[in-house]
């Protein structure tokens, strides 16, 4: 097993609902329990920032910020590597002073970006927003396809983003009618070299969570899941040498500028792949599933995906689960509390209802939330 | 609004120190009050020595570079080789070059580069007056030193394409591993880029 990193302490400044709180993680399983609108869901929030990318909300970082403070807020949080001590600050001002996105400190260093938090965790979640993911647009597919990727591969959000910048300067002079055949083709060739990069990498990701899940015992209570990805690109796919895939994607987008000018989009590339998943025993589609089916099967690919992270990166990776026991009956509760524990990486949980997490026993940490305040950790 | 604080003059003064790059509002409140404050030891030779940089400083008619003469030090520099060419995005990027006394040569500065989202076109930027320079025939490598981004390397790629004919060797930076770097923290994309251009030992 690889390096394990654990959250041993939780600093938040300014954060959502909360003006000051500090928090101690003991164990392995933290359970946040409270009602609805307590702000547990914050609580998760705070730690995906300890990942790249906008945490598990996306949301902007002015609406993270407590309501009423003018300067901004502050993530602070011990993580222990091995035996070591890490500090991570992840901080936002909102005044005007600093850069508009977030400023990461890693034990007092300035990070040169965000994706240097990826040496510190993997952090995985799951949310209750991900769970019309199989009936929803491919977009919130292809992202969450991406977001594994990322987990495993730190370079991908930085291919990803490159990529995006070149599309919307291609479809941009494309829009303003300024079909300049040389500018064009230095943008395309950017776009073929970082889009077909994306590509293999997301392919790559599919053929060994696939691979993870094949091996994965059968008599579990969560389905498995077929994957299937359309990679985006015509004629040929992702078939043959990458240069060669590279050069066709880039002739295509040469030859198709009036096409795309006039669809005023790019219509061919990365951008347009999709994530298909089927119930493997069942021979349908994810999205036929029933609402529970769907949340185990749901369950079984982040499992699968955190167990790969583990294997390839390793790290074990932190997993955030949100409100995960509600669609979960007992048997199914048990059997996750269990795969995860085997995983060995810390696990943080929410819950309206403590009973939900009984079959954790005195694994579990759990600190009930109430109006933003925090009732101390129960002593056992 | 916040009511105002000191008069118009403060205020305008604070108000163009925040235009400064680095610097936000509450900043350029403590830059002008620490001006205002040490008059005779910064305000004073600050102010004489922006008013001489307005009246003698700027752009080199043939580089690009920033300088008090026209051509500049390095264009007029006969212990520099004239016919080695480095490209740059900016006079920052010339200067860190210089910094380093990484080559003994003269230098171009485009002055951005292409980018349709920032409204930034061939027009804006110094190429034609690059390949004209090239065409008099004494440039004989140019070393394209631009930045690594989505728009160098677009811009890379259009400058070659206009240079195309012409008689000249072009050359780019290598990318690879860092001096002092350890290979177990790089990403990939730069290890497999160093791999590549990997050379005798």
């Amino acid at each position: 097993m690889g390096r394990q990193s654990e959250i041993g302490h939780l600093r938040l400044f300014d954060f959502r609902n909360y003006e000051l709180l500090d928090l101690s993680f003991q164990k392995r399983f933290v359970v946040f329990a409270g009602p609805n609108g307590a702000g547990k869901t914050n609580l998760l929030e705070a730690l995906s920032l300890l990942s790249p990318g906008r945490g598990l909300r996306r949301a902007p970082y002015g609406e993270m910020a407590r309501q009423g403070t003018q300067s901004g807020f502050s993530v602070k949080a011990s993580v222990r590597i091995a035996s070591e001590e890490t500090t991570v600050v992840t901080s936002v001002r909102l005044d005007g002073e600093g850069p508009n996105s977030r400023l990461v400190r890693i034990d007092e260093t300035q990070a040169k970006s965000a994706e240097e938090l990826l040496d510190i965790a993997r952090i995985v979640w799951l949310t209750p927003a991900m769970d019309g993911l199989f009936t929803g647009p491919a977009g919130d597919r292809r992202r969450f396809l991406d977001r594994m990727v990322l987990s495993i591969d730190p370079t991908h959000g930085r291919r990803a983003s490159d990529f995006e910048r070149a599309m919307r300067s291609r479809n941009k002079l494309l829009s303003d009618n300024r079909i300049d055949d040389r500018w064009l083709a230095g943008i395309e060739m950017q776009m073929a070299e970082l889009g077909v990069a994306m590509a293999v990498a997301r392919n790559e990701l599919v053929a060994n969570l696939t691979n993870a899940i094949a091996l994965a015992d059968p008599d579990l209570p969560f389905p498995k899941a077929g994957l299937v990805l359309s990679p985006g690109f015509e004629e040929g796919g992702l078939d043959g040498p990458a240069v060669q895939v590279e050069d066709r994607y880039r002739e295509r987008l040469a030859r198709d500028r009036y096409r795309d000018a006039g669809a005023g989009r790019t219509l061919e590339g990365p951008h347009r792949a999709d994530l298909e998943v089927t119930h493997l025993a069942k021979h349908m589609p994810a999205g036929l599933s029933s609402t529970g089916e769907q949340k185990a099967l749901l369950v079984g690919l982040i499992i699968a995906h955190a167990r790969l992270t583990s294997v390839l990166s390793g790290m074990a990776p932190i997993l955030l689960l949100d409100e995960i026991a509600a669609h979960l009956d007992a048997r199914r509760r048990a059997s996750l509390f269990d795969l995860v524990g085997d995983l060995g990486g810390q696990t943080f949980m929410t819950g309206t209802d403590e009973s939900l997490f009984e079959a954790l026993g005195d694994r579990a940490q759990i600190i009930t939330i109430a109006d933003g305040a925090v009732r101390e950790p129960r002593e056992e | 609004m916040a009511k105002s604080i000191a008069g118009p003059e403060i205020e305008r003064l604070i108000q163009l120190l925040a235009k400064l790059p680095g610097l936000g509002p509450r900043s350029a409140r403590r830059a002008a009050l620490h001006l205002v404050k040490k008059r005779e030891p910064i305000l004073r030779p600050l102010t004489a020595a922006m008013a001489d940089a307005l009246e003698k400083v700027g752009e080199c008619s043939v580089c690009g570079n920033i300088d008090t003469s026209d051509p500049c030090t390095i264009c007029r520099d006969p212990a520099r080789d004239q016919s080695v060419v480095v490209v740059v995005e900016d006079v920052s990027d010339l200067w860190a070059l210089e910094r380093a006394k990484a080559l003994n040569a003269a230098y171009h500065v485009l002055g951005g580069v292409l980018s349709p989202l920032e409204g930034i076109g061939p027009e804006d930027l110094t190429i034609r007056q690059l390949v004209e320079r090239v065409s008099k025939g004494e440039v004989k490598e140019l070393v394209i030193a631009v930045n690594a981004t989505v728009e160098g390397q677009t811009t890379a790629h259009y400058l070659m394409d206009q240079l195309e004919g012409l008689d000249v060797r072009a050359t780019r930076l290598a990318h690879g591993v860092p001096v002092g770097g350890e290979l177990d923290y790089l990403d990939e994309g730069t290890l497999s880029a160093a791999m590549r251009s990997r050379t005798a030992l």
